[in-house]
């Protein structure tokens, strides 16, 4: 992978993947001579991402798999590159044939990347060939974090949620917007918000399908219950606010063990770097109900458009830049709540997705967010909104946003 | 790798042989290791010039016919309990009225970790001790663990091993013993004690396992008044829970069983990064050549090269998730308290220095505290001589109890 281009200053150079052949040859081979451990002593994914997933998944990998994917799916999109404080930052920006289109910034999560935004960008650029009204178009950039796929890894500290919401925000700048929107879910979210609390005035208001809504004394709470004891739980919850707080105790007491490691040592995982079918094991294991949805796709009953394919473009980019470490680093520099409240100021719209971590109850949403223009539950998708549904994710970012075009 | 004889409940003896071509593969893989970028900042796990010391080391200096010598210098048995062969090292002191002592490891240890101890327990003669401290001594592999059986099913949390151990020193003969453990080898000890099997006359701990649920409580609500000293050790306490590695192992031992089946170098750094302590002294000896104590290059790669050939990283990790489970069922339905007579002895290194006032919390039968001068928590491996000194001490006083009752 190399930038063709001119490197300078402030400038924005055009951008192509190309993938060694070497290196995908090295995967295939890495990928055949995986040295396994037995199956799990249970028979569910109570103890992780089980064997016969992740060898269907290498199978798939190695001998199905077409390693050109990532490389023809990126150059058949505007890929840029442009310096910020330091660090090279890859971005696809596709602008809207449509004028008066809305700009949108759409920030990826963990274990995500751009490969999760791939299908919403047409849909969002161009609607009226997907269904759309012309008075619906965005003009779309898709970042990468620094660290992820094609942006350059931070060597050192200080790249925190913080620190990349003002690198999107001088990035927008820099490409000439005055009015612009964010988006974001997982760290994307995380990002966003920071955006929003920032609150630059060329940013009209934020959509996030993560958003940060757990009052303060139900954050402590759950924070207080992560090692098995803990304070007694909250009462006198509404229905929608005791299911926010049972998944988010779950997660927190049984689905944050990647997220510790990563967040106090992410070095210590080289064998990210070293084995394909460990990174891919990694990345399958961000939450239950997204492993179960990938499980399935493995099992020849893909849900939404979380095929095969779609998830091994992530896991190969993932690979072959080698971001397995670098990305989880972020974990580390981050020093928000994951669900806090983050004192966004700007008008805020939200969709609630019913696989995701947790459930936002509107009640806290409105006290999250005091700008609430949006606020929607739709009925699927789990964690990575936009890549399963791309088509409802679409929908909501055209309803969310019309108020402020 | 086993010389066996079939015989249901009979001990077998036992002789460690790997293939020739395991170790080339081995060298073959830590040659091709593909290394991530360098730490951003040192806090964030095992740093890569450290490992690629050890990387270096592992290829070119160290000697792969380590582990058979120096197992097969050993009497070594296995004998199948409860479905599982459990693999075990038995010497007998030459001395008459030697206590025999069984002593568990933990994890990210094994059996190599108590090799240098066998020495001055059995034959203390030879190592400025006197006749009346000899110890019978038997070594037992954790099921998952080294040359024991890896369970195929769940159950086998401490106190399945627990009930394990005592069918063991039954079947060799010992009708009268006392038994030893640090880090998962004191959760395995304390639950023996529990179970007070027929023949136990008392136990040492080198780690406080038992922490009671009331001091749990207590850490995590530290604005309860505690002497300075309390709140020291609670908050390290905490660290400890909060490692990822606890908590990655508790909750999906099996997705980091991908790395550590299929990467040296992922499987190596794995192991190092147990603790801040243990990490620094072993860096120190790759990269400085400073040895703490007996934790040489060899005796770590020993220990590493072990799990790698026995293919044992996953089943390992599953103990973290039995304990897990083992532990919130024991916030629910407390387990009998231990009556039986309890030595401890506290390692200025460990991961925490347990006060007398906690361990006589958790053991009321106290009848050995002893703050030893140096050594971490791999405390028998580090310092074997220390370390052998404070169970002559230990159990000095049972001795004459167990010949005469």
């Amino acid at each position: 992978m190399s930038a063709t281009g001119v490197a300078a200053g402030t400038e924005i150079r055009p951008f192509t993947v190309e993938v060694p052949q070497a290196e995908l040859e090295d995967l295939r081979r890495r990928i055949a001579a995986t040295r396994w451990p037995e199956r799990e002593t249970v028979d569910d994914q109570s103890q992780g991402v089980q064997l016969a997933t992740i060898q269907e998944l290498a199978r798939y990998w190695a001998e199905e798999y077409d390693f050109g994917r990532v490389e023809a799916r990126l150059n058949a999109l505007p890929n840029f590159m442009t310096e910020i404080d330091g660090l090279d930052i890859h971005f696809i920006h596709v602008r809207s044939p449509h004028e008066n289109a809305l700009p949108v910034i759409i920030t990826h999560g963990w274990p995500g990347s751009i490969v999760e935004m791939l299908n919403v960008i047409g849909p969002l650029s161009d609607p009226t060939a997907h269904g759309g009204d012309a008075a619906d178009a965005f003009d779309v950039v898709v970042p990468s974090i620094p660290g992820y796929g094609f942006s350059e890894k931070p060597s050192t500290t200080g790249w925190d949620p913080v620190q990349i919401a003002r690198a999107w925000i001088e990035l927008m700048g820099r490409l000439g917007y005055e009015r612009y929107v964010a988006q974001g879910g997982d760290w994307g979210a995380q990002i966003t918000d920071t955006m929003g609390a920032e609150a630059p005035s060329e940013l009209l208001g934020i959509h996030s399908n993560m958003p940060g809504t757990v009052p303060p004394a139900i954050s402590k709470i759950l924070a207080s219950r992560v090692l098995g004891a803990g304070d007694p739980p909250p009462t006198g919850l509404s229905a929608e606010e005791q299911r926010a707080y049972d998944r988010l105790d779950f997660l927190y007491t049984k689905g944050l063990g990647y997220s510790i490691e990563m967040g106090h040592r992410p070095q210590t995982l080289y064998g990210l770097s070293d084995s394909p079918v460990a990174l891919a094991a990694w990345m399958l294991d961000h939450d239950a109900r997204s492993l179960e949805d990938i499980a399935s796709a493995f099992a020849g009953n893909p849900v939404g458009n979380l095929t095969r394919d779609e998830v091994l473009d992530n896991i190969t980019m993932t690979w072959v830049t080698n971001t397995g470490m670098s990305s989880g680093r972020l974990y580390a520099e981050n020093t928000l709540g994951f669900f806090d409240v983050k004192d966004v100021k700007v008008a805020a719209a939200i969709s609630v997705f019913p696989n995701e971590l947790y459930q936002a109850p509107r009640s806290w949403a409105e006290q999250a967010y005091p700008k609430l223009i949006y606020f929607n539950e739709v009925d699927k998708g789990n964690h990575f909104a936009a890549w399963q549904e791309p088509d409802i994710f679409v929908n909501e970012l055209r309803a969310a946003f019309e108020t402020l075009r | 790798m086993s010389t066996t004889v079939d015989t249901a409940t009979g001990i077998r003896p036992f002789k460690v042989e790997f293939e020739e071509e395991q170790v080339d593969d081995l060298r073959r893989r830590i040659a091709a290791t593909r290394w991530p970028t360098k730490e951003v900042d040192p806090s964030q796990g095992v740093q890569l010039a450290m490992l690629r010391a050890l990387a270096d080391y592992w290829t070119n200096e160290y000697d792969f016919g380590r582990i058979e010598q120096r197992l097969n210098a050993l009497p070594q048995f296995t004998t199948e309990i409860d479905g599982l062969d459990i693999h075990f090292i038995h010497v007998e002191s030459q001395h008459d009225d030697a206590l025999p002592i069984l002593i568990t490891h933990g994890w990210p240890g094994s059996v190599i970790e108590m090799l240098e101890l066998i020495g001055p327990l059995t034959d203390p003669t030879a190592h400025g001790g006197s006749a009346a401290d000899a110890f019978h001594v038997i070594i037992p592999s954790i099921p998952g663990y080294g040359f024991s059986s890896e369970p195929t099913e769940p159950g086998w949390g401490s106190a399945r091993i627990g009930q394990a151990w005592a069918e063991l020193m039954s079947r060799i003969g010992y009708s009268q013993y006392v038994a030893q453990g640090g880090d998962q080898g004191a959760g395995v000890t304390d639950a023996m004690g529990r179970q007070a099997p027929d023949g136990l006359l008392g136990v040492h701990f080198n780690f406080l396992d038992a922490v009671p649920r009331e001091l749990l409580m207590a850490a995590l609500n530290l604005r309860l008044a505690f002497s300075h000293d309390d709140r020291e050790q609670l908050s390290k306490v905490i660290g400890v829970f909060m490692r990822g590695y606890i908590a990655e192992m508790g909750e999906h031992p099996q997705t980091i069983g991908y790395p550590l089946l299929d990467s040296p170098i992922g499987l190596a750094a794995w192991m190092l990064d147990h603790d801040a302590d243990s990490y620094e002294k072993i860096s120190g000896a790759f990269l400085e050549g400073d040895v703490s104590g007996n934790l040489t290059r060899d005796h770590v790669l020993d220990n590493i090269t072990l799990y790698w050939l026995t293919g044992t990283g996953a089943s390992t990790s599953r103990l973290y998730w039995e304990t897990g489970r083992g532990a919130t069922a024991a916030f629910k339905d407390p387990p009998p308290h231990v009556r039986l007579p309890v030595a401890y002895t506290v390692f200025p290194d460990e991961l925490f220095q347990a006060p007398r006032h906690w361990v006589k919390h958790a053991y009321h039968n106290l009848i050995y505290f002893n703050e030893a001068e140096k050594g971490g928590h791999f405390a028998a491996w580090e310092e074997p001589e220390i370390f052998a000194g404070e169970l002559r001490a230990a159990f000095r006083s049972l001795r004459d109890e167990g010949s005469s009752s």
